[in-house]
């Protein structure tokens, strides 16, 4: 039965998955196999992104249909929630003068489904916060999203306000959303441009040492 | 005796709006040489965009908010000061050299205005982003929430009025309690009672307000478009129009909430689109003037790829867009649908419209697989790359519009462009545009 879970989620059929999470619950299951069996499911969602069988708007949909079940399991959480194992800590955020998000969230999504720990800072990030997070989580990969030009020169500033830390050795930095691309790469001095989310998945995997 | 214009063909219509275009009512010209550039200028748009070959290719330079920068001042300033506006994009017009035509500053918005009604659905420079920030954006929001399709299906003026102006205008608060207008019937006794509300009073006195702020920033952005026209250049943009899905999907109900709505509520998502399609061919109709450029300018969003799979697009984004676009066709207008991101996976959908009939303004599409699908059916316009007019040196932009001419040139059916448009930059970058088009894009 647990299986079932798993590809109805994958399948983002919306009143089955409530209906089973239901009747697990009812059995007394664990809740923590619930949610273990939740994010496989999203794992398969991320995958058929990543295939071109899913698009945004599944994303999105099977988004929701995790906050539903979440919601539906935490009263009986008992306990600490075991942590599965991340793959390493990815800081993501818009830059400063940007307030677009689409593209930064599903960055998001796909690195969280693919087992990154990532800090999402949100949009219009100023160039301290970045500074602020890369050292607090000492984080090796940093991915700046913008959508308008006005992000050429935030991200530069950005790179720049980084090095001047004396931590931009230390870490590697993707670029990637609308007018993004391999000249504004070179301008804002970043280590690589993704033009999508699997980009910046495959970028953080090659940086981080996994496969 | 002469048709009336209901008995016209499209083709007519159209035919009789580029006459008009061609020969402006209201233009006094500073100089016969300014007529004639003037012609020569609409000849070689109106050529382009019937997928013809023109003398050479046109080229449309990419300068939005270019001309505020180029002035040595700023958005927020010209959103704010009409006189420096007016300077600035008076100075790039005599300063930047031949132009096939000129853009003005009428998305500049003005800055007291959106101030009076408390507007939310934008940010701006010094108003809710850094001062030197060089664009203007939108708040996404769900600004219509799930459960109100109804009330829009139902009377979308009344939806408007009451329920999503208040959310986007702080202003307009009051208006909620406000009776929908079509309760005004026979003898008025107690219609008016609302409108005495002290409240109620305050919103319309800020509507006023930013009614009379638009009337001095609209003589001023008058009198720019009417002296670059008098110097012979002419607008090519007469108004705006969105798909249906955008309208839904950018400022109602957010990317989130219609991303969810094509799952939950397909039905209902479809019937709201079906009812924003007459009001949006409407509004674009009436935009266009007597005697300017027949083009409305579409620009297209949620419907990009990776946005959605061509299943998706072909069940919710394209047949009311495709209502829109054909309305306008028939009144002999061109749309110019400016897809933003890439559309390199819907050209096999979109190529079934009719011959000649739009163009399309690309903005990341591979534009020779653009050219191979939509060559001799559609105009093309577009795009080098934003990042390069923006970092490049003149010589790397003048190189990448002569292979651009070079794919999408034969035949005719293109205008060189950007692929979006710059506000800072070299103005260089922009000139090699122009020399591109003059040096690579002449028909033989």
């Amino acid at each position: 039965m647990s299986g079932d879970l798993v590809n109805l989620l994958a399948d983002l059929k919306e009143g089955e998955v409530m209906g089973l999470v239901k009747q697990r619950l009812d059995a007394g299951e664990e809740p923590i196999k619930i949610l273990e069996d939740s994010r496989k499911g999203m794992e398969i969602v991320g995958q058929r992104f990543a295939d071109g069988e899913y698009f945004l708007p599944e994303l999105v949909y099977s988004g929701e249909l995790l906050k539903q079940v979440t919601e539906m399991v935490k009263p009986h959480l008992t306990g600490s929630a075991t942590r599965t194992k991340r793959l390493g800590k990815v800081v993501i955020g818009t830059v400063a003068g940007d307030i677009h998000d689409i593209g930064l969230n599903i960055v998001d999504f796909m690195l969280d489904v693919n087992g990154f720990e990532v800090y999402n800072l949100g949009v219009d990030v100023p160039v301290e916060a970045f500074v602020a997070k890369m050292k607090e989580t000492g984080a090796p990969v940093l991915g700046l999203s913008g959508f308008l030009t006005p992000a050429f020169d935030a991200m530069k500033e950005t790179v720049e306000a980084l090095e001047k830390a004396g931590l931009r050795d230390k870490m590697k930095i993707m670029i990637g959303g609308g007018q993004m691309d391999d000249e504004v790469k070179k301008y804002a001095r970043a280590d690589a441009y993704g033009k999508d989310a699997m980009a910046a998945v495959s970028l953080a995997k090659q940086w981080i040492g996994a496969s | 005796m002469e048709k009336q214009w209901a008995e016209l063909t499209p083709d007519e219509k159209r035919e009789e709006r580029f006459k008009r275009w061609l020969s402006p009512r209201g233009v006094t010209f500073s100089s016969p040489e300014a007529e004639k550039a003037y012609k020569e200028r609409v000849t070689r748009l109106i050529r382009a965009l019937k997928v013809q070959e023109p003398d050479r290719v046109p080229c449309i330079l990419p300068a939005s908010n270019f001309p505020a920068y180029y002035a040595g001042t700023d958005l927020r300033t010209v959103m704010y000061d009409y006189d420096e506006l007016k300077r600035a994009w008076l100075k790039f017009l005599h300063e930047i050299g031949d132009q096939d035509t000129f853009f003005g500053p009428v998305m500049v918005p003005p800055g007291r205005a959106l101030e009076a009604v408390d507007y939310k659905l934008y940010k701006w420079p010094g108003h809710g982003l850094a001062g030197n920030t060089t664009t203007y954006q939108c708040v996404e929001g769900e600004y219509m929430k799930a459960d109100e399709y109804d009330d829009l299906i139902k009377d979308p003026s009344n939806f408007w009025l009451r329920i999503y102006l208040p959310r986007v205008f702080g202003a307009f608060e009051p208006l909620r309690n406000i009776p929908p207008f079509t309760t005004i019937e026979e003898i008025a006794i107690m219609s008016f009672v609302p409108y005495g509300l002290p409240d109620v009073q305050a919103a319309f006195e800020a509507l006023l307000k930013a009614g009379r702020e638009s009337l001095k920033w609209a003589a001023v952005v008058g009198e720019v478009s009417q002296e670059a026209l008098e110097l012979g250049f002419p607008g090519i943009m007469s108004g705006l129009a969105k798909a249906p899905f955008d309208t839904l999907g950018d400022t109602l109900r957010g990317t989130q909430g219609i991303m969810m709505d094509m799952f939950q509520r397909p039905a209902k998502l479809q019937e709201a689109m079906e009812r924003i399609t007459p009001l949006t061919i409407d509004s674009a109709l009436s935009s266009i003037g007597p005697s300017s450029a027949p083009i409305i300018m579409m620009p297209l969003h949620k419907g990009a790829d990776g946005f959605m799979s061509e299943k998706q697009y072909e069940t919710f984004y394209w047949p009311t867009l495709k209502k829109v676009v054909m309305s306008l066709v028939n009144e002999g207008i061109v749309p110019i649908l400016f897809a933003e991101g890439s559309y390199n996976r819907r050209l096999d959908i979109i190529k079934e419209l009719p011959k000649a009939s739009v163009a399309w303004y690309f903005d990341q599409t591979d534009m020779a697989r653009a050219k191979e699908v939509l060559g001799g059916k559609a105009c093309l316009i577009g795009n080098v790359p934003t990042s390069l007019i923006m970092t490049g040196t003149p010589q790397q932009v003048k190189e990448h519009c002569r292979k651009l001419i070079e794919v999408c040139g034969p035949g005719g059916g293109y205008v060189l462009a950007g692929g979006a448009n710059i506000d800072e930059g070299n103005p260089d970058n922009l000139r090699a545009m122009m020399e591109a088009a003059k040096e690579y894009g002449v028909y033989k």
